[in-house]
């Protein structure tokens, strides 16, 4: 078996999580994408979502995305999202709470970039939550 | 002796309450520092990998993006300037908006029309006071921006960018800010955000790690669309770490030198005031003598 890979995910602001995996799998704008160590390289634009990585003893890491992309490249994997959130550091409830909230605006008619972006963003959130809980 | 004792101790009162202010001020400065440093080095991996990311796609394609390709005959100019929401920073703020008029003046002769964007309260106040045009103002996050605030001029800026110069959008944005060289030197710079430069492999890549061959999920153009407001908003949030920390320093510069003025007023007042006091009692004594040598003479005279 090849070697690992080593993972970034950034945000903005920080590093969020870094170390080594086996086996990443996130969704794309084309669909979801499986990425193994010796991958050739890709650079892939994502949805908001919730990426999966699994670490070489077998724990499951799951990230929040909201956007961005990734790339991968001679074993290296960078996941670069502006506010890249870990899921164990996502509290279930505030999330669906934010997500009802922006549901309500936008069912209120306030279909702006923003509520849209926060839409998304919560739900992503939520998402990732649910997986890891 | 001009002023009087109980004046000149009340006035030692004053700017001894003047330095503990300063003092505080000074420390607090300096402890937001390190504070702001390290916020731009956590910032550090995001643009390595997002500058790494772009110049990848901007290698392996020949793709014209809107926010990379020059506008002909550019007619007018978008300008940020980024200072502190609070005074008691010596020059910072100064030397931003004096560096941004200069450039105004430049892209005036250069027969372009300039449109101000400001951040920080100090710019608004410089702008609002000689009654100028702004075309939109950030304020309240000069000590510490955070990405949101980034992101928020970057749409800004990117949005009068894409409009059409007919319908009042920009064709070039520079961006007036400080550069946190050290502790002691914070320099005033200017550049050009918009048309962005690319710049190809920034670190020559060594023979053995060439740039990898990527595969683009869906398709350059797309990647490129995507990276590159990212790529914007990461630099704007660069320039507003480094003036944060710029303002830090420089306000601790400032607060430092006016500790010490305090200090120097305070021991002159001191020893004033006990001239003063030293005075007033050789008064007294020389009243007393005199006094007395008179009440001897008379009783003298009377024998």
């Amino acid at each position: 078996m090849a070697e690992p890979m080593q993972v970034e995910v950034v945000s903005a602001d920080q590093v969020v999580w870094s170390g080594e995996s086996t086996n990443i799998i996130a969704k794309t704008v084309e669909g979801d994408i499986g990425i193994l160590a010796g991958h050739s390289p890709v650079l892939a634009v994502l949805v908001p979502s919730a990426v999966e990585i699994v670490t070489p003893d077998g724990v499951r890491e799951i990230v929040a995305v909201d956007g961005g992309f990734m790339s991968v490249a001679q074993g290296r994997v960078s996941i670069l999202s502006e506010y890249a959130r870990m899921a164990g550091e996502i509290s279930l409830s505030a999330a669906e709470r934010e997500l009802a909230e922006a549901q309500a605006r936008l069912d209120a008619g306030e279909d702006d970039d923003e509520t849209r972006q926060h839409f998304v963003r919560a739900s992503a959130q939520v998402k990732a939550a649910q997986k890891a809980g | 002796m001009p002023a009087s004792l109980r004046e000149l101790r009340q006035r030692k009162t004053t700017v001894s309450t003047t330095k503990k202010i300063t003092r505080a001020m000074e420390l607090i400065a300096a402890s937001r520092i390190i504070k702001a440093q390290h916020r731009a080095q956590s910032a550090a991996p995001y643009a390595r990998e997002l500058t790494r990311a772009v110049s990848a796609v901007a290698t392996f394609s020949n793709v014209d993006h809107p926010l990379t390709t020059e506008k002909p005959n550019p007619s007018r100019a978008a300008v940020l300037l980024i200072t502190s929401d609070r005074g008691l920073a010596g020059a910072y703020s100064s030397s931003v908006i004096k560096e941004g008029e200069q450039l105004t003046q430049l892209l005036h002769s250069e027969g372009k029309e300039v449109r101000p964007y400001l951040a920080g309260r100090k710019a608004a106040a410089f702008y609002g006071f000689r009654r100028r045009d702004v075309a939109a103002a950030w304020d309240g996050f000069s000590d510490s921006p955070s990405y949101a605030n980034a992101r928020e001029i970057a749409d800004a800026l990117i949005e009068a960018f894409l409009t059409p110069t007919e319908e009042g959008g920009v064709d070039e944005i520079h961006v007036v800010y400080t550069r946190f060289v050290s502790m002691l030197t914070q320099k005033p710079e200017i550049i050009r955000l918009l048309p962005l430069e690319v710049v190809e492999g920034e670190e020559a890549p060594d023979d053995e790690e060439l740039l990898p061959l990527y595969e683009f999920e869906p398709d350059a153009e797309t990647v490129l669309d995507e990276l590159l407001p990212l790529y914007v908003a990461s630099r704007i949030q660069y320039c507003l770490l480094q003036s944060a920390a710029s303002e830090l320093a420089s306000r601790q510069k400032a607060m430092k030198s006016a500790t010490d003025n305090a200090q120097t007023l305070i021991e002159r007042l001191t020893r004033e005031a006990n001239q003063a006091r030293q005075a007033e009692i050789t008064q007294e004594i020389s009243e007393i003598v005199g006094g007395a040598s008179a009440l001897a003479e008379a009783t003298a005279q009377n024998d």
